[in-house]
């Protein structure tokens, strides 16, 4: 059984502000199916560029659940400059910490939250930059390289926790653990 | 909150019975039966009886079972002693759904050199048997193969199976882990060489296992030092335990018939209930040869942890197919193995039975899963594209 903080378990239990929202502002997607977690964010908007209010639909774990409506909670209220700089470890505080095989639940936030600003500002992000290393996931080695100067990961297992890359069939650990090395130096 | 426990393939209740027998074995008979007196070998002669017990409810003789510390070691023991007394050969057979246990050191020998082949299962969990009988080759050392499936409860036909290794001159090893005191287990029956038991799965406690080796069967011994189990097993009796399992053992045996038909008849009612009341789950596993105790049963759109975690709100305890469960992140090899979708695949939950669940407890899950997995949906961003 995991350890979750009683954040998180109230956060699971008492999820703030999952449903769907009509006429969103803003719409975040992130995660599918087969990852076996996924988010969907919903944000209001002013005409002054602060989030007035935020839904979430997850598909997953307690601790994506937890993530998802953390996340809702941290942004209401904030300018779009501000939501733009809340990172995962900010979501992860919030709940007071996540198991560090979750970090990529607190992941998910973030990105579902990248994804909702940079759509309401139309700008076209393109697709997953960088060449997929690991196919379970399709998490690319720009992603792992990011995670790593980031989060200060040390091995590929901290990618796994981080971004789930590698965690599937396992074949692209040998070739995570170079890139990790890597950018390591470059750090 | 009362505690309704339907994890039994992960572990079961020490029986009161069994309990109850190992008690003085603690702190007042704790002589060693190696021992030069009576003190000792008083108990010297309780683990005959257990061993008698043991092999009683296999059809085996008593010289035949050895006393290991989990079924872990039994598999490793028999798969590693199959390759020590065949040193030329280097082949073993196995399949993809098997238990860690087996799995994971198939895994490793693999990458020490041999070559294994995994033996691949249908949709329904079904053995590809003609692929397997066709693997089957002059270096073949053993076929590893598990008696029943921990997670469907899938039974593979491992008699005709053992059959056909013997007649080309093949070990025969079986994990009946989840079989033993589900289904009937006659090791008279068919050429089977060594087989796997574990104590805890059957109402002993946590620490004892069993490996039964054919009489004739040559063995390597896994545990190499002291003369204990005939010299095939070293290290002091875990006497206790052995006492716990042997009389497990004979509980087990006198509880057959119920498993086939009490318990099977709760099981079929709760998964009847579940798949009246609870739109869009599917059953995972051939309904036919299947444990009697055991439904594997997947709700899309929804994650297993997430049904665990509310389902242990109400005090139900079961298991997940999912991955966030264990710390890895695919589901389950097994519902992979059989090509489960994704969907159900992840909300795939695990009840298995034992003969202390009542109908009442059924009844209560069958009431309190719907609004858990609604709950869950209402939430899921991809329960209304499933519905549609």
């Amino acid at each position: 059984m995991w350890e979750y903080s009683d954040k998180v378990k109230d956060h699971f239990l008492n999820p703030r502000n999952s449903g769907v929202m009509d006429s969103p502002d803003a719409v975040g997607e992130t995660g599918s199916l087969s990852c076996g977690d996924a988010l969907k964010l919903f944000l209001k908007v002013n005409a002054n560029g602060r989030i007035t209010d935020a839904k979430f639909m997850t598909f997953g774990c307690a601790s994506a659940v937890a993530s998802s409506s953390a996340l809702t909670e941290m942004v209401k209220g904030l300018t779009l400059d501000d939501a733009a700089k809340l990172t995962n470890d900010d979501i992860a505080d919030y709940l007071d910490g996540l198991p560090k095989e979750k970090m990529h639940c607190s992941v998910m936030g973030q990105d579902a939250l990248r994804k909702a600003i940079n759509s309401y500002r139309g700008i076209q992000i393109q697709e997953k930059p960088g060449n997929v290393v690991c196919e379970c996931f399709g998490v690319t080695d720009l992603e792992i390289i990011e995670a790593v100067k980031t989060n200060n990961l040390d091995s590929a297992e901290d990618v796994t926790c981080y971004l789930k890359a590698g965690g599937g069939c396992g074949k692209c650990v040998e070739k995570i653990t170079e890139i990790v090395a890597t950018a390591k130096m470059e750090a | 909150m009362t505690t309704i426990y339907t994890d039994n393939n992960a572990t079961t209740k020490v029986a009161p019975e069994v309990l109850e027998e190992m008690l003085p074995y603690f702190s007042e008979m704790y002589g060693n039966p190696s021992s030069m007196h009576s003190f000792g070998g008083n108990v010297g002669l309780k683990l005959k009886d257990a061993r008698q017990k043991v092999a009683d409810l296999i059809h085996a003789t008593p010289e035949e079972i050895i006393f290991t510390s989990c079924g872990s070691e039994s598999d490793n023991a028999a798969i590693l002693s199959a390759l020590a007394v065949n040193p030329d050969k280097k082949h073993i057979i196995t399949s993809v759904v098997e238990h860690p246990a087996v799995k994971n050191l198939c895994e490793f020998l693999e990458k020490e050199g041999y070559r294994i082949t995994f033996v691949p299962v249908d949709r329904m969990g079904r053995l590809d048997t003609d692929l397997l009988y066709s693997s089957m080759a002059d270096d073949t050392a053993l076929v590893t193969l598990m008696w029943a499936n921990n997670e469907t409860g899938v039974i593979f036909p491992v008699e005709e199976i053992a059959q056909k290794a013997s007649e080309k001159g093949i070990l025969f090893h079986t994990d009946a882990v989840q079989a033993a005191g589900k289904v009937p287990i006659d090791v008279s029956r068919a050429p089977i060489d060594m087989l796997s038991l574990s104590g805890h799965k059957i109402h002993a406690p946590k620490g004892i296992g069993v490996l039964y080796v054919k009489k004739g069967v040559k063995f390597h011994p896994f545990l190499k030092g002291g003369h204990q189990e005939g010299g095939r097993r070293a290290g002091t009796e875990n006497t206790a335990s052995i006492i716990g399992i042997g009389k497990a053992c004979e509980l087990a045996g006198e509880h057959l018939k119920e498993m086939d038909t009490r318990v099977k008849a709760m099981r079929d009612h709760l998964e009847a209930g579940l798949l009246e009341n609870i739109p869009a789950s599917s059953v995972n596993g051939e309904q036919e040869h299947r444990l009697p105790n055991t439904l594997s049963i997947g709700f899309d759109a929804v994650e297993g942890e997430s049904i665990l975690l509310l389902m242990d709100q109400t005090g139900i305890c079961a298991s997940s197919g999912s991955a966030c469960t264990s710390g890895s992140l695919d589901p389950s090899h097994v519902l992979m193995a059989m090509k489960v979708p994704f969907e159900s695949a992840h909300g795939t939950i695990r009840f298995s039975l034992s003969t202390y669940n009542t109908m009442a407890e059924m009844d209560h899950i069958i009431s309190t899963m719907p609004g858990i997995i609604q709950r869950l949906r209402d939430m899921s961003p991809f329960w209304k594209k499933t519905q549609a």
